[in-house]
């Protein structure tokens, strides 16, 4: 099996929240990487997670996506998404995941939400 | 896969053996007597208009669905419960979230992960303990079937309920439960080779639906789980030749529980069960006297 890769980038650009960018694939061996990720984005009242380069995901990905969202819920903070493909928008809806995630088409639309 | 495998989809021509690749002008088209006739693309059928370029997991996840609906399934099932339902994520359940792993090394046992995966879909209702029944459809595990669920309560009650095939490759699948099930979430059956050895694991992971569940989960429901899947586990080893004993490790995610998803109680596939099950001697007078 080919190693998977996955890198994030966190980036603060405006004030109160943290924007991950996802390039890669997600799967349940992320869990070092995302939280990693999160802990980075500490103190952000919102994490907006960029799926622009998101390349791959399994259930297991699903599943750490979840796992994230308890975390940032016992912190107070909201979680968003934008840049998701019609393929894995359809995932989120599927696997309800959407009901807990803010999800927008742009960054501008993600933080506008974020600031609404 | 790695994504130097797949094959082009942006229409370039690649190299291949480090020659580049013959180019031929394509023949030129003369539209004139005996051509075929030109259909407006507003005529072309859907199938043939070219799909958005596929993820490379595209094919291992269910397509999206609202509802659940139950298709070529055995007469034996009791299929109750399943029909109408939508599916339920952690997110949408009740109790404390837990993540259960339960794993089995598969010492002696020579099978690649894809080996162990194929053997365990393929026999997946025969590892599970007696008097539990997996009715999965004709077509096996594959992403987006719905399998049919009757399981066994105290008091020779039977729970009928169903599980949607949610996501399914060559290294794992996974079973995401409806509303109505005694807990929210999904099960992820995986095989992987660690220190040489294969692996097979089912992870949980899952909040107990509604209160009922919740106390059924704390009054020994949890502990017959475990002894579900090591039983589960244990039987595909002994399938595949090995006797590895099998290890669990528990996790409460989340302490808290979810107070505004109490009202899942009207879902409960328990309840609804015990009611179908209280209708059976009505259900066979009226068998008995139809005409």
């Amino acid at each position: 099996m080919a190693q998977r890769t996955l890198e994030m980038q966190v980036r603060k650009p405006h004030e109160g929240s943290a924007i991950v960018d996802v390039k890669g694939d997600i799967t349940g061996a992320s869990e070092d990487i995302l939280m990693d990720a999160y802990n980075q984005a500490e103190g952000a009242r919102a994490i907006i997670l960029n799926f622009e380069g998101l390349d791959y995901m399994n259930s297991g990905g699903i599943g750490l996506l979840v796992t994230l969202l308890v975390r940032a819920k016992r912190q107070h903070q909201k979680i968003f998404a934008f840049g998701l493909t019609e393929h894995y928008r359809q995932i989120f809806e599927l696997t309800r995941l959407d009901d807990a995630i803010g999800i927008y088409a742009t960054e501008a639309d993600a933080v506008a939400a974020v600031n609404s | 896969m790695s994504s130097s495998q797949e094959p082009r989809t942006d229409g370039q021509q690649t190299k291949v053996d480090g020659k580049r690749p013959e180019v031929t002008q394509p023949p030129e088209i003369v539209l004139g007597e005996g051509a075929p006739e030109v259909i407006p693309e507003s005529e072309i059928p859907e199938e043939v208009v070219p799909p958005e370029i596929s993820a490379r997991d595209a094919a291992n996840w269910a397509k999206q669905i609202s509802t659940l609906s139950v298709h070529d399934v055995s007469a034996e099932a009791v299929n109750k419960n399943v029909d109408g339902k939508r599916v339920n994520s952690p997110i949408q359940g009740f109790g404390k979230m837990w993540q259960k792993t339960y794993r089995v090394r598969l010492v002696g046992c020579d099978a690649s992960p894809e080996e162990v995966i194929a053997t365990w879909k393929e026999n997946f209702p025969k590892f599970w303990p007696a008097n539990n029944r997996f009715f999965g459809p004709l077509t096996g595990i594959a992403p987006g079937e719905v399998a049919v669920l009757n399981l066994a309560l105290p008091g020779r009650l039977k729970l009928s309920t169903g599980v949607l095939v949610l996501y399914a490759d060559e290294e794992s699948f996974t079973l995401m439960t409806p509303q109505g099930h005694m807990f929210a979430g999904w099960i992820t059956f995986s095989a992987f080779p660690k220190d040489g050895v294969p692996v097979a694991q089912a992870q949980v992971l899952m909040r107990a639906n509604d209160p009922m569940y919740e106390v059924g989960l704390g009054l020994g429901g949890h502990k017959k789980e475990d002894v579900f899947w090591a039983h589960t586990l244990a039987s595909l080893a002994s399938h595949l030749g090995s006797e590895g004993e099998v290890e669990t490790n528990v996790v409460c995610v989340d302490k808290k529980r979810q107070w505004s998803k109490a009202g899942n109680i009207w879902h409960n596939a328990a309840i609804r069960s015990g009611f179908y099950a209280m209708g059976a001697p009505g259900r066979a007078a009226r068998r008995r006297f139809s005409p």
